[in-house]
């Protein structure tokens, strides 16, 4: 009661609930990383014990865990084509660690780890780096011809190859910072508009609560749509990565 | 539908069931209006706002990178500001290609022709295309 006025961004503070730390670094067990742990445990739980009878005609709860794991395995298949199943294990947990994220964050009081952009930043590297390193495997030095825009006359490749390795080093930038934007900024904005509903009265407040409400519709929406986005641009920058023009 | 459905099917012996099953969700998919079994309600919609959120940050974060190598290069090189004057319009242009070939459909794929022939053999058959991107 005392402290009301809180900041809207008071929500993206880490705070160290287990103080560990290894020399001078400290790895201290964060609300952020509590948050993580218990997506990865709500997952399990949510397909394992979905999964658990796994009759022919599914419940409702089956029923959900197969249309997660259905939704991912056709875009897997759409995008990047038959070939793409053996990276299913790794899309499909990125997907189902972003969305179980983004959903969590969706609970009063608990903490949105995808609003932080070292998380996001670091599921885009990983993406990146992966990728990068599948198209090498695959391909070897023949790789570099990616860079090499065709249809283009030797004189502008000076111009056009650096603008390519702009244009695909801005691929982790950008899959880290949309995610992180996106929640961030759907977060504070909610909070912002719940801080009027209190500060207006009881009679001011009405038009800023059906606001908030109305945005928390839309904060779900975009807590699934920016999962899908992440997801469907990893299975792109796969299919690039595997089959080279 | 699905291969391992088939498969059940043949060896369940409750067919009955089943088949009341399919004709009471045929029946529900009529009424509703929706065809495809696969697509999920409002995939049209989702794909388009997907789409949206794309596409605002590819511009800026072709951009970002640029200036950052810039920076970088004039760093170590002290060629101030002349690098980052260079990078800054490469990336420039880079975002915009960027939102080019997202809003052109070509994925993220660099290089543009090669894509088109394949965006559009994808588009008209998947598998067809298949065997021909490993050969290429």
């Amino acid at each position: 009661m005392a402290e009301s006025a809180q900041s809207p961004l008071a929500q993206f503070e880490i705070k160290e609930l287990m103080p560990i730390s290894v020399g001078e670094t400290s790895i201290a067990f964060t609300n952020s990383a509590a948050f993580m742990a218990l997506s990865v445990l709500l997952i399990t739980l949510f397909l394992v014990l979905g999964m658990r009878k796994s009759s022919l005609v599914p419940g409702r709860w089956q029923s959900m865990a197969e249309i997660s794991y259905e939704f991912v395995a056709n875009l897997l298949v759409e995008t990047v084509g038959n070939e793409g199943r053996k990276y299913f294990p790794f899309v499909f947990s990125l997907f189902m660690f972003i969305l179980f994220g983004n959903m969590l964050g969706m609970i009063p009081y608990s903490f949105t780890f995808t609003s932080h952009i070292i998380v996001t930043f670091t599921m885009a590297i990983v993406v990146f780096l992966g990728v990068t390193i599948l198209g090498f495997v695959r391909h070897g030095w023949h790789f570099f011809s990616f860079f090499v825009p065709p249809g283009v006359s030797v004189v502008l490749w000076p111009l056009m190859i650096p603008i390519e390795i702009i244009s695909y080093l801005s691929r982790p930038v950008s899959l880290g910072v949309r995610l992180f934007a996106n929640l961030t900024a759907g977060h504070t904005m909610l909070k912002v508009f719940a801080g009027f509903v209190v500060s207006m009265g009881v009679i001011g407040g009405i038009l800023p609560l059906a606001f908030v409400v109305a945005l928390t519709g839309l904060e779900l929406l975009i807590a699934f749509l920016q999962a899908y986005v992440f997801t469907i641009l990893t299975c792109f920058y796969i299919n690039d990565a595997i089959h080279l023009h | 539908m699905r291969s391992y459905y088939s498969d059940h099917m043949t060896n369940d012996n409750e067919i009955d069931p089943l088949n009341s099953l399919a004709t009471r969700l045929s029946h529900a998919r009529e009424s509703s209006g929706s065809e495809a079994p696969g697509a999920t309600v409002g995939s049209g919609v989702r794909q388009g706002l997907g789409f949206a959120m794309r596409i605002g940050v590819e511009l800026v974060s072709a951009l970002i990178v640029g200036v950052l190598i810039g920076l970088a290069i004039d760093y170590w090189l002290g060629t101030n500001p002349w690098c980052l004057l260079v990078f800054f319009v490469l990336g420039s242009i880079a975002g915009i290609f960027n939102v080019y070939r997202t809003a052109a459909g070509l994925s993220q794929t660099v290089g543009y022709r090669a894509n088109l022939k394949n965006y559009s053999n994808r588009s008209v058959s998947r598998e067809e295309t298949e065997g021909n991107k490993d050969s290429g």
